[in-house]
């Protein structure tokens, strides 16, 4: 089974999913990422899903979790990338992920969080 | 295409789960499915292959291409499982209704999101769904 990485930026943790995922890998992740929420007293999670083909009904069971389990810990979830086809699907699944927030994609994500921005070099003016 | 061995392929754990999206996904693009389409026939197989999986106690998926008769390309999966069956069949179709720790989303989702479908059950012999799209 794989795992999926999850990685730190300032307040917010960062899981973007990469694999195929597949049932095992997706309750794998909830516990990891509880257990990290706890341990780096994170304000934020970011799912990403910009490489996901599929959300089906357990998978957007997961996310609806995720999100409830890091409230309780004090940290909000976005999901973020999600793609056109795959929410089109989702909403006639019937799936309406229901107190999930989410964003367009990472940046908005961030934004939506209160995250600050990384700036690259000096003077880098990153919009208004 | 049809999978090799007739039998289709064995659904006998989570990654077997995968492998299927995965074949699903191959036989809808070469039949000239569009995205979207694509990911509702691959969502809809990934429902039916965890309840193989889940509920049927594993048995197999099989992935054909078919033709319609005003020559309409299409996919059409059969899963198959020799497990409990489903008592009420009604129900196990009624939206949010779940015998497992599920959405109840598995059955009526797939049956939506596919053009055609089709459930035969016996209790104590099994379960067979078939799903069918076909390209617009």
């Amino acid at each position: 089974m794989e795992r999926v990485p999850i990685l730190k930026i300032g307040q917010v943790l960062l899981v973007s999913i990469q694999v195929d995922l597949q049932d095992q890998t997706v309750l794998a992740l909830q516990e990891d990422l509880a257990d990290r929420i706890v341990r780096t007293g994170a304000r934020g999670v970011i799912i990403d899903i910009t490489a996901v083909d599929i959300v089906d009904s357990f998978i957007g069971r997961m996310f609806a979790t995720i999100a409830s389990m890091s409230r309780l810990m004090d940290a909000e979830t976005v999901v973020v990338g999600m793609r056109p086809a795959v929410a089109i699907t989702l909403v006639e699944l019937g799936l309406s992920l229901g107190g999930v927030r989410t964003a367009l994609d990472l940046e908005k994500g961030m934004r939506l969080l209160g995250a600050p921005l990384p700036t690259i070099g000096s003077g880098a003016v990153d919009g208004p | 295409m049809t999978t090799p061995g007739g039998d289709g392929v064995p659904i006998a754990s989570n990654d077997d789960v995968v492998r299927v999206r995965q074949l699903v996904r191959a036989a809808a693009a070469a039949a000239g499915m569009s995205l979207v389409d694509q990911t509702k026939i691959v969502t809809a197989a990934s429902e039916l292959a965890r309840n193989t999986f889940v509920h049927g106690g594993g048995g197999s998926a099989r992935v054909e291409s078919v033709v319609n008769a005003r020559g309409r390309a299409g996919v059409r999966l059969v899963f198959t499982d020799s497990g409990g069956g489903i008592p009420d069949v009604a129900q196990a179709l009624t939206e949010g209704w779940t015998s497992g720790g599920g959405l109840g989303l598995g059955l009526p989702g797939a049956r939506r999101l596919a053009d055609e479908f089709e459930l035969e059950t016996e209790v104590g012999r099994g379960t067979t769904v078939t799903v069918t799209k076909w390209t617009r």
